[in-house]
Formats: C-alpha cells, sequence, structure tokens
C-alpha cells in the first residue's frame, strides 16, 4: 500500500464513508501532501464509492483544495481590493524577487509556493498573507520577507 | 392514498392540481407553456437556467416554475411583462458566454437555446460577449461523442443524466463562477475515462454542446465512389423512430418508406440488422443452453453464471470499466451489428462475387456506442474492419433531407436478399426485454419443441418500462436430450438503462438474487431510447416507440429467430451449427477490463 492510500483509508476510517466526509477527507490529504494528486482523488473515490469526476469537481470548487502539486509551504497573499490598495502589489514583489518564483509557482527545493487569494476578512489590517494555516496582518514588504525567512528556517 | 387538492390561478384561469404538482406542470395542464432548458422530463430538478420564470403574486422575486410547487391560492402570471423582460435578460445573458455560430453548429435547427433566442428575437448584444479563447475547447477524442464546451450552457442535464440515469458520472461540474464547465476526471479527454459512449447526454443536451461525432460526408463519398459497394444494415429501433425526425409522429412505424429512402439515397443494398438479430439467438440461445449444462450437469467450474447479454456496447464498455471481474458472465456473442459486418464482408461477398476490400458496410442505429463498437480492434475478423461506419437514425434523417426526398410521399419497399430477411424475435431486440423474450422464444422450443406457453407468443413478464423486471419460466416436458432441465425453474432478469444495470449488479454480486440469464440494455427503454435516437425524448415517447416495436412483431409472419429461412440457410450453407468452429471466429468476441476511475 503506498503513503497515500494508507493516508486515504485512515482518513475515511476516522470521518466515515459517506459523502458528507468527502470534505474532510480531502482536507485531511491537502494538509498531509499539500495537493490532491491523481492517486490521491482515485483512492478517495474507491473507498467512498463515488465517480473520481464527481470527487475532482469538489475539490476543483475550492481553492484550497489544490490538485497540483505544491510545495511545502503555501504562502497566499490577497489580491482583493482593499489589500491591493494597502499594497500588496509590493509585498509580493518582494517574496517573488527573494524566492525568485512568481505567482503560481513553487521553489526548487519545494519549500515554498507563491499564489494569490481572494479577501481573507482581514480587510482592516492589510494587506495580508497566510502562510499555511497561519495568518500575517498589516504586511510590509521588509516584514513580509522576516517572516518567509523564518519559515525556510523551520 | 389519495393526495390533497391545491386551488391555483394561471394567467387568472383557475386550475386544481395535486399537492407537490409544480408550477410549470400545472401550466402545462391549462396548455401555457413556459420555456425551460435545464428542466427534463427524466431528470431531477435543478433550477439552475431561470429561463422558466414566472410571476407569482405577492412575491418579490420571479420563481422557476420548474423548481416550485404550487400552493394554495397561488396566483401566477407566465407572461406578464415582468416575466417576458427577465425571461428576454436571461436568454441574452447565456448567449452572451455562448459561441452562437448557428450556421455552422450540429445542432443548426435542432437547438433548445436557439429556438428560445428565435421565439425572443434576441437581436443586438446587450450584454458584453464574453465568450473566451479558453472556452473554444472542443473534445473530439471520442469516436462516439463531440464535447463542444463554448456551446455550453452549463445546464447540467448532461450531469444528471450520466448520474442518475446511467450511474456512470463520467461528467461533473467542475470549478467555479465564470471559470465553472462540464468536465471530466481531471480535465482528461472522454476516450480515457469511465465514459460508455451511451450518447445518453447528448439525448438531453438543449445545445450543440454534446453531439455525436457524425460520419455523414464519410458515407456520401463511398456511396459516390464507383469502386465501392455499399450495403447498409438497419437496427430494430430505427425503424419505429426515423419518422420522428421527418415530421411522422412517435409511434409511428416507417420500416418500408426507410428501406425505400435508403436505396433513393444510393446504398447498393439494402439489408437489416434483424436478420443478424435472428442469428444472435441462435447463437446466444445456444450458448445459453450449453452454459447451463456444463455449469448444471458437468459442474464445469469455469462455465458462470447468469449469463449476460452482450448486444449493448455500451453496456460492455459500462461492465469492461465497473464490474472486469465479471466479464465472464457475458456473452462471448458479438452485437448483431457486429455479426452483420463480420457476415457481410465473408459469406455475402462472396455469394455476391464481391471482394470483401471493395464493400463498405454502413450501419444505421439508434446508438452512438456502436461507432465506438465498430472501431474496436476485435471487430475486424473478416480481414478488414468488418462496419465501416455508423450512422445514428438522426444521421440517416439528415441525409434523408439533404437527399430532398420527400419521407411522407415515399411508397413502402422490401429489404433486399439475402442478409435482409427477419422475425419479430429480431423486431423486440429494439426494446428492453425483447432479446429474452426472442431467445425464451427459441430456447423454451429447442428445448420442449413447444412453443413458450404465453398467449401469441407475447411473454408479458418481461416487457414494460420497469427499471429492473424478473421473471421465472418453468421448463417441463422436455425432450429427451435436454432432460437436465426438467422442471428446473429459469430464472432471469432485465434491466435498461446503466443506473438499474448497476443495482442488479451488485444484487447478484451480493449473492442477493440467483439468475440464469439476464439482459441488459445501456440505455432507458432499450435501444428504442438509444443515444443515436431522435430527440427530443421522455418517458411518454419510449412507450409509444415500445407499443410500435411490439405491433411490428405481431404483423410479421415470422415470429421466432429459429424459423427466419435465411438464417436456416446460413448454418447450412456456410457455419454449419451454432457455436461451431467458423461462428466461433466470426460471431463470438472476447472482453478487456479497463481503468475503473
Ligand atoms: S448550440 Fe444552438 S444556439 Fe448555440 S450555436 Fe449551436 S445551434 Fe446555435
Ligand atoms: S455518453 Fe453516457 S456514459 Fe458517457 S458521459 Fe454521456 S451519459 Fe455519461
Ligand atoms: S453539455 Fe449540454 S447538457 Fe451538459 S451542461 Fe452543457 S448544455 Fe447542458
Ligand atoms: S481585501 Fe484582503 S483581506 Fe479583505
Ligand atoms: S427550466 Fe426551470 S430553472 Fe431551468
Amino acid at each position: 500500500m503506498s503513503t497515500t492510500e494508507a493516508l486515504v483509508k485512515e482518513l475515511v476510517e476516522k470521518n466515515g464513508r459517506t459523502r458528507n466526509s468527502l470534505m474532510p477527507v480531502l482536507q485531511g490529504i491537502v494538509q498531509q501532501e499539500h495537493f490532491l494528486s491523481e492517486e490521491a482523488l482515485i483512492c478517495v473515490a474507491k473507498e467512498l464509492d463515488l465517480s473520481a469526476a464527481d470527487v475532482y469537481g469538489t475539490a476543483s470548487f475550492y481553492t484550497f483544495l489544490d490538485t497540483v502539486p505544491r510545495g511545502k509551504n503555501i504562502i497566499r497573499v490577497c489580491k482583493t481590493i482593499t489589500c491591493h490598495m494597502k499594497g500588496k502589489d509590493e509585498v509580493i514583489k518582494a517574496i517573488s524577487n527573494a524566492l525568485k518564483i512568481k505567482v503560481g509557482e513553487t521553489t526548487h527545493d519545494n519549500k515554498f509556493t507563491l499564489l494569490s487569494a481572494n479577501c481573507l476578512g482581514w480587510c482592516h489590517k492589510g494587506p495580508v498573507m497566510l502562510i499555511n494555516d497561519e495568518v500575517f496582518p498589516e504586511l510590509t514588504p521588509q516584514k513580509a520577507l522576516e517572516i518567509v525567512e523564518e519559515y525556510a528556517k523551520k | 392514498m389519495s393526495k390533497y387538492l391545491v386551488n391555483l390561478k394561471i394567467n387568472n384561469m383557475p386550475v386544481a392540481v395535486e399537492e407537490g404538482t409544480t408550477i410549470l406542470e400545472a401550466a402545462k395542464r391549462l396548455n401555457f407553456r413556459i420555456p425551460t432548458l435545464c428542466n427534463h422530463p427524466d431528470l431531477t430538478v435543478a433550477g439552475n437556467c431561470r429561463v422558466c420564470v414566472v410571476e407569482v403574486k405577492g412575491a418579490r422575486l420571479l420563481a422557476a416554475s420548474c423548481a416550485t410547487p404550487v400552493s394554495e391560492g397561488m396566483e401566477v402570471f407566465t407572461n406578464s411583462e415582468k416575466v417576458r423582460k427577465a425571461r428576454k435578460h436571461i436568454v441574452e445573458l447565456l448567449l452572451s458566454e455562448h459561441n452562437a455560430d448557428c450556421t455552422k453548429c450540429f445542432k443548426n435547427g435542432h437547438c433548445e437555446l436557439q429556438e428560445l433566442a428565435s421565439e425572443y428575437r434576441i437581436g443586438d448584444h446587450v450584454f458584453l460577449d464574453l465568450v473566451t479563447p479558453e472556452s473554444m475547447i472542443q473534445d473530439i477524442s471520442s469516436p462516439s461523442i463531440v464535447k463542444d464546451d463554448s456551446k455550453c450552457i452549463r445546464c447540467q442535464r448532461c450531469v444528471r443524466t450520466c448520474a442518475e440515469l446511467q450511474g456512470v458520472s463520467a461528467l461533473a461540474v467542475v470549478n467555479k463562477g465564470d471559470h465553472q464547465k462540464i468536465s471530466t476526471f481531471l480535465n482528461k479527454p472522454l476516450h480515457e475515462v469511465v465514459c460508455t459512449n451511451c450518447g445518453q447526454c447528448i439525448n438531453r443536451c438543449p445545445t450543440g454542446a454534446l453531439t455525436e461525432r457524425n460520419y455523414i460526408e464519410e458515407v456520401w463519398n463511398a456511396i459516390y465512389d464507383p469502386s465501392k459497394f455499399v450495403v447498409v444494415q438497419t437496427a430494430p429501433a430505427t425503424r419505429i423512430a426515423l419518422g420522428e425526425d421527418l415530421g411522422i409522429p412517435v409511434g409511428e412505424r416507417v420500416t418500408g418508406k426507410m428501406v425505400s429512402a435508403l436505396k433513393k439515397l444510393g446504398f447498393n443494398k439494402v439489408l437489416d440488422t434483424d436478420f443478424t438479430a435472428d442469428l444472435t439467438i441462435m447463437e446466444e440461445g445456444t450458448e445459453l443452453l450449453t452454459r447451463l449444462k456444463k455449469a448444471l450437469v458437468d459442474k464445469d467450474e469455469k462455465t458462470v453464471l447468469p449469463m449476460m447479454t452482450s448486444c449493448s456496447p455500451g453496456w460492455i464498455k459500462f461492465q469492461e470499466h465497473m464490474y472486469s471481474d465479471m466479464l465472464d458472465n457475458l456473452s462471448t456473442c458479438k452485437s448483431p451489428q457486429q455479426m452483420f459486418g463480420a457476415v457481410a464482408k465473408t459469406y455475402y461477398a462472396d455469394k455476391i462475387n464481391i471482394k470483401a476490400q471493395d464493400m463498405i458496410v454502413v450501419s444505421i442505429m439508434p446508438c452512438v456506442a456502436k461507432k465506438f463498437e465498430c472501431e474496436r480492434p476485435e471487430m475486424r475478423d473478416s480481414g478488414y474492419q468488418d462496419v465501416d461506419y455508423v450512422l445514428t437514425t438522426r444521421e440517416l434523417a439528415m441525409m434523408i433531407k439533404q437527399a430532398g426526398i420527400d419521407f411522407h410521399k415515399l411508397d413502402e419497399d422490401h429489404y433486399d436478399s439475402i442478409l435482409g430477411e427477419s422475425s419479430g424475435a429480431a423486431v423486440i431486440f429494439g426494446a428492453t426485454g425483447g432479446v429474452m423474450e426472442a431467445a425464451l422464444r427459441t430456447a423454451y422450443e429447442i428445448v420442449t419443441g413447444r412453443e413458450v406457453p404465453f398467449t401469441n407468443l407475447n411473454i408479458q413478464p418481461v416487457r414494460g418500462m420497469e427499471g429492473i423486471k424478473d421473471a421465472t419460466i418453468k421448463i417441463k416436458n422436455v425432450k429427451p436430450e435436454w432432460s437436465f432441465l426438467e422442471g428446473v425453474d429459469l430464472h432471469v432478469a432485465i434491466a435498461h438503462g446503466l443506473a438499474n444495470a448497476r443495482q442488479l449488479m451488485e444484487k447478484v454480486r451480493r449473492g442477493e438474487a440467483v439468475y440464469h440469464f439476464i439482459e441488459v440494455m445501456g440505455c432507458p427503454g432499450g435501444c428504442l431510447g438509444g443515444g443515436g435516437q431522435p430527440i427530443p425524448t421522455s418517458p411518454e415517447i419510449r412507450k409509444k416507440r415500445a407499443e410500435a416495436i411490439y405491433s411490428e412483431d405481431e404483423d410479421m409472419p415470422i415470429r421466432k429467430s429459429h424459423e427466419n429461412p435465411e438464417v436456416l440457410e446460413i448454418y447450412k450453407e456456410f457455419l454449419g451449427e451454432p457455436l461451431s468452429h467458423k461462428s466461433h471466429d466470426l460471431l463470438h468476441t472476447h472482453y478487456k477490463p479497463r481503468k475503473r476511475y
């Protein structure tokens, strides 16, 4: 059994075999593997007795359920209007230069993926970014770089 | 339990309908037509297109009539100013995202969206044109189906069809917002996923987003090519539905006219798949009896029961994907279409002195999966591709129109001989339960020497539109050579539509039901509801087509496959006997497991 298969089985054990458990299972996989591989999607379809297209359809609806490989740490900078006006472009530029990747790309060492995101609900403290599950408000380019460096050391 | 009646008014006319009725249905009772796109009589309610909106007095918002049940005292207006304006805007919005190049579209003239646009005289672009280059994606990977995302209005009829009727869910809604589209697992080409090519989604797509791969030009070219001898075969269910696309009412049989038209189109010989349907019964009936003997008497472990029919290529592909552990249950008989091709390019070609390589075999089928089937590598037993082109009933109607033939005025003509004679048992292959009935008429008589014990040979228990039917036939007073079947209760089951087939397979797998013989047809209603039949389709339409099929059967002078003189002759002259070596070479095949996901 591959690690993905084992992971899916374990998540299905925990969350149940009904359609309702589709979301928690998909989220569980993303937490471990950072994205949903073809193998993972098929395993889920098999375990929950759903069609693979169905599982993919659900996954593709959610921005946070990626179906392309992602780095260990996913940086999402809010791109919506408030954060835009408060300077998200500079933040992105700084990170992009430091990590030598464009938005949508992953570093060679697989440590970081840089993405943009829709409003994260922190408009009053924009610009904000999310690294994995953690929110970082009131960014400046300088501050953003320091935070990313912290993660690089982890 | 009688249901509670609800009183309401539609356009000021009072009506009383059962509780739970939608406004749309109630309006239909009063003969008010409300346009619909996402709604379909075979499918659950989706309520996503909004063209069916109506005004309900006192309500702030317009209501989607297909998704709103009536309530007591309701006052509905189906054509108020507000409704008309909204409806027109909705159509305009749909068109703003639509690649409306109608003149180049296969659905031109048969499109529900086009019809609405024409009714509402949609003129200038009121909204921004949002057709993007990314939406201009056509998937032509399948030999049966063309999927054109630029024509899709995301009504999701196809998604519901594939899930609810076919239990396949090869199609799903993916992404969201302006990126939303109908797609496959990881957006793979259709031929790489679990799609069975049944074409049921085509039958329900209101636009040109899902259509059959059409081979009309190829067939015209073959007809015009003087070096080719072009024979055409027509499947049972085509003769009771072709008229629908040519202005003839549903349920009217057009067998003789269809033969006439085919001759006028220039086919060298007009022959009948019904002939090979009879041949199928000889082979499959014998195969069943042989399997019963091997399993019940010889206790042969390799012989598995129930035996399952194999005429429906959508069902076959379904089985290869979903139940690949049960492929040994499938009869090894090819479908009648493929038996025809194999026999045409060998036995028949020899008889009429035509070289197989100069012969083109065209099929007229109620099916789009047959387009895939004829290209299967297993289907070349004549040394050539046995069947060259498959046209749907719809494509034939188009050819007849192109040729300027006035179908109404055509005289009735007869199939050419040989390979043109058939029995009533063959015609009923077109309806769910028909193959079972045909097989029983023959097998019972082989075993007992008597006709099946049903009035007028009509085996009613296997007929009808129930999703899964089962029946038991008691076999009594058998001939000495079949003594092992004396007193045996033959258990049979029939499913149509792949969602029903799946249910039946699960039952068989769990051992909940023990059957000897199972008939499955991939499409709802059997071939008469096939993916290549005239559009629209509905339970009522399929019921009428079924009635036409059974009356065609009753009117046939021969009702049993084993009495077809041309079938007897091909055994005498060429095949020897059912399941002979030659039969195995030409008329039987094998199946291969395919990816489950
Ligand atoms: S799908 Fe209908 S409206 Fe669209 S281009 Fe084709 S015929 Fe025209
Ligand atoms: S052809 Fe049949 S199986 Fe394939 S997508 Fe359409 S409905 Fe589903
Ligand atoms: S492909 Fe056809 S049936 Fe499916 S959503 Fe698009 S328009 Fe509707
Ligand atoms: S706009 Fe960035 S968090 Fe709301
Ligand atoms: S037909 Fe009612 S919402 Fe589409």
